[in-house]
Formats: structure tokens, sequence, C-alpha cells
């Protein structure tokens, strides 16, 4: 089938097997491999995008109902500048080692910091549950987290 | 490419999704029960019909004191507040420990009922509630009372030839007391073993208790459990004569911590 979605802003018509999750898709047709696969089947958070404006599982999303869809991928955060403090964050706290987690990690940290701006400890490391880092034991990455929400309750204030 | 080949198809209105259900289709909402499904080959549906831009597949409207929730509405809105009142908060806590945020960004209410797993949160909760599944086929609207919808393991009182359109619940007072309790060892994984009790003032309290293996077990009056929560959990679960002793710990462990906070 032939399928429209804005990826990253970009509009792109491909031509998928209806079987295809939007992972491969970004990843072979589109060779953005900066969407990472674990699981495939929702559990890791590793494939983790934004469609339309949320974060979403790319692995469970098929070729289908991605037609008419937006896409941002990691590569398509740019000069964000919640995008651009996490990055620092996450290594000034040595938040990864190998990186196959991070993409997930960012745009699920993204989220947090946009969503739940007061949230502690307890709730960063609760709302990073369903990504999984088999490297860092997390505590740089919930420190990297935590270190962006303060900075911005310090703007703020 | 897990998934073994199937055709999609996205009716525009309701009578062309009944009509591709008719044909054999499979239905899909959020994907995220369905989607890991055709991922491990589980499913094999020929062809699938997306129902999430049907009109008013989504959303919550209010008709006097009953609040109607449709089928399509995430479980991050109900989250987020979109039902009001006490009713509302009520739910935004069960949709909260549902899993992961990118996961009730596109899992629905419906697609969770409908799927009828025993250990998911919906079918734990909804069948407490006052208030009915609206099923729709091809002769119309027909309305399931809540408590009588999950009949076993994936298995619901919906006909083959029915889509769940929507969730209607009766709006709650303040004063509703609500206990919610499940055993996971991990945020977001499936649950052991999960309870609720629903007090409301001027009504005989409710309880269910989930993730049995088998239908939720609904109690319609559970004043005994509010007034006795640890004997009468003990007396409730021995009932069930489950064989795993863990198992029997913790559905009667899930009960009394659910009463105690329904208090
Ligand atoms: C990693 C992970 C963790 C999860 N953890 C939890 C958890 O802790 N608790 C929990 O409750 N759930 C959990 N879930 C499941 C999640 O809540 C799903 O969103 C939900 O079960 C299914 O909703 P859906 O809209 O995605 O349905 P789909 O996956 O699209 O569909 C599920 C089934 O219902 C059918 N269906 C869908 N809509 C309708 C309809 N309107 N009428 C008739 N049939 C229909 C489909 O044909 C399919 O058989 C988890 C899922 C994942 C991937
Ligand atoms: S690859 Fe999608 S959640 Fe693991
Ligand atoms: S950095 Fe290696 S998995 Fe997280």
């Amino acid at each position: 089938m032939s399928i429209t979605l804005t990826v990253n802003g970009t509009p792109a018509t491909v031509a998928a097997e209806p079987r295809t999750h939007l992972a491969d898709l970004l990843r072979g047709e589109l060779l953005l491999t900066g969407t990472h696969l674990g699981c495939e089947h929702g559990v890791c958070g590793a494939c983790t995008v934004e469609v339309d404006g949320a974060p979403a599982r790319s692995c469970l999303i098929h070729a289908g109902a991605c037609d008419g869809a937006s896409v941002r991928t990691i590569e398509g955060f740019g000069e964000d500048a919640v995008m651009v403090a996490l990055r620092e964050s996450f290594s000034a706290e040595h938040a990864l080692q190998c990186g196959y987690c991070t993409p997930g990690m960012l745009v699920v940290a993204r989220d947090i910091v946009l969503r739940l701006p007061d949230a502690d400890e307890a709730r960063v490391r609760e709302e990073l549950a369903g990504n999984l880092c088999r490297c860092t034991g997390y505590r740089g990455i919930v420190r990297a987290i935590l270190g962006v929400l303060a900075s911005r309750r310090g703007a703020a204030s | 490419m897990k998934p073994a080949p199937f055709t999609y198809a996205r009716p525009a209105d309701w009578p062309a999704a009944l009509a591709l259900l008719a044909e054999g289709a499979r239905p899909v909402a959020g994907g995220q029960s369905l989607g890991p499904m055709l991922n491990l080959r589980l499913a094999l549906p020929e062809r699938v019909a997306d129902l999430r831009h049907l009109p008013g597949y989504a959303g919550v409207s209010m008709q006097g004191e009953t609040v109607r929730i449709g089928a399509g509405t995430t479980h991050a809105a109900i989250e987020d507040g979109v039902v009001p009142g006490r009713l509302g908060e009520i739910l935004a806590g069960v949709a909260r420990r549902i899993a992961y945020r990118p996961v009730r960004n596109r899992g629905t209410i419906g697609g969770s009922f409908a799927h009828a797993d025993p250990a998911a949160d919906w079918c734990a909760v909804l069948p407490a509630l006052p208030g009915h599944a609206i099923a729709l086929g091809p002769e119309g609207e027909r309305r399931i009372p809540l408590a009588e919808f999950v009949l076993g393991v994936f298995e619901t009182a919906l006909r083959g030839d029915e889509l769940l359109r929507a969730i209607e619940l009766s709006a709650l007072p303040p004063a509703t007391h609500f206990g919610h309790w499940k055993f996971c060892r991990k945020p977001g994984e499936f649950s052991k073993a999960t309870a609720c009790v629903l007090a409301t003032p001027g009504a005989a309290p409710t309880a269910v208790l989930a993730a049995l293996d088998a239908a939720p077990l609904v109690i319609a009056d559970a004043s005994a459990l509010l007034a006795d929560p640890t004997a009468e959990a003990a007396r409730l679960v021995a009932t069930l004569a489950l064989e795993d002793p863990w198992r029997a710990a913790l559905a009667r462990t899930a009960l009394r911590h659910a009463a105690e906070a329904a208090r």
C-alpha cells in the first residue's frame, strides 16, 4: 500500500506492506536509523518516537495506521530547547553507555519534562519504567532528567 | 517485519466498520494488545479494520448524570482528566497505572475491555462501577451491564457482529470512596492480582477481584468486605479454590488493601 506521512516536518510517500511497522518503515525505507528496535512488542521502549505530538511505540503501529500521521524521530529534534538541555544533561551525567536505549529515553524524557514539570525522583523513575537500559543502572538517566527539571523550575521562578 | 501478511482497511463510518466486521476483518483500535499479538504471530488476521478514525470514536459526553466515554478514548486522555468529577478522578488514578505513557497514548478503554485480558485494569475496575457497555451491531445499540461484560479469559458478551461503541457510567458523588490495589513487581507490568472496592454513599458497596486467569469475580454487595477486610477477603478467596498458594495469598492481599483504602 502507498502511505503518506510527515516525518520530521517533511512529507514522505512510501510503499509498504501493511504488516510493516513504523520502526521498520523509518529505518528501512527512510534510512532514519536513530530509532532502535529491542523487543518489538511494546515492552522495552527503545523504539519510542513522537506520533502526532505524543510518545508512542513505533513497533506497535503498522503501516496503514501511519497514513496521515506526523512522526518525529530522534533525528528530528534539532535545536528544540528541551532536547538540547537533555542532551547536555545526559552527557554530563553519563546517562548512556552503549546508547541503544538513548533515542527512546530522550523522547520519553522530553515528555516528562514538558508534561510533569513538578516530577520528583520517584515520579521520574515511575515514568521511565517503560524504557529499559541494560548499561547504566538508570541513576545517571534519572539524575540527568531531574537536572533539567530543576533548571527549568529555577528559570521559571 | 514480523507479522504474517494482512490487508488494511480504514472505515470512514460505522456502517462501513460493521460491514468489514461481517466480512471477517479484525478490529484494531490502539493496537497496543493486537500489535504485539501480530508481531508474535499470535493473531493471524487476513484483514484489519482500523477504528481510530470513526466519527465520535474517542471523546466524552455528558447526558444528565450519565457519562458516555467513546470506546476509542485513550488511557492517556483519561489519565489527563477528560472525564469530569469524582468519577473522572477515580478513572484517572486507574489509567495512570496502566502500562507506560507511550502505550497509554495509543491504547484505548474500549480496546482493553473488548480484549478482556484477565489482568487488564479496566476489566478489573469497570465491573465495579454502575453502568453499561454499549455494543453496536447491525440492529443498532445494545446495552450490556458492565458487571456482565467480561465472561472469561479473552471472552466478552460482545457478539461476533458487534463492536464496542462506548462505556456509559453514572456520575459519582464527591464523597465516593474507592480503593484499587494491584501487585506488580515493576510499574506498568501486568498485574498478578488486582482488586478494587467502590463505596458510594447511599448504595451498596461493590468490589471486583481480577487477574485470576478467569473472568473477574464481581461482588455486588461488598458490605462484609468493608466491615472486616481480612476475614472476608479470606472467605471470598477460599471459595475460588485457587491452586497456587501464592496466588491465593496475593488475591487476599489485593482485596484487603482495596477494601481498607475504600473505607
Ligand atoms: C508493554 C505493555 C504493557 C501493558 N500493560 C498493561 C497494564 O498494566 N494494564 C492493562 O490493563 N493493560 C496493559 N497493556 C495493554 C494496553 O492497555 C492496551 O492498550 C489495551 O489492552 C488494548 O487497547 P487497544 O486500544 O490498544 O486495543 P487493540 O490492541 O487495538 O485491540 C485489542 C483487541 O480488542 C479488539 N477491539 C479493539 N477495539 C474494539 C472495539 N471497539 N470493539 C470490538 N473489539 C475491539 C481487537 O480486535 C483486539 O482483539 C499493556 C500493553 C503493552 C504493550
Ligand atoms: S521495540 Fe518497541 S517497545 Fe521494544
Ligand atoms: S546505554 Fe546501553 S542500553 Fe542504555
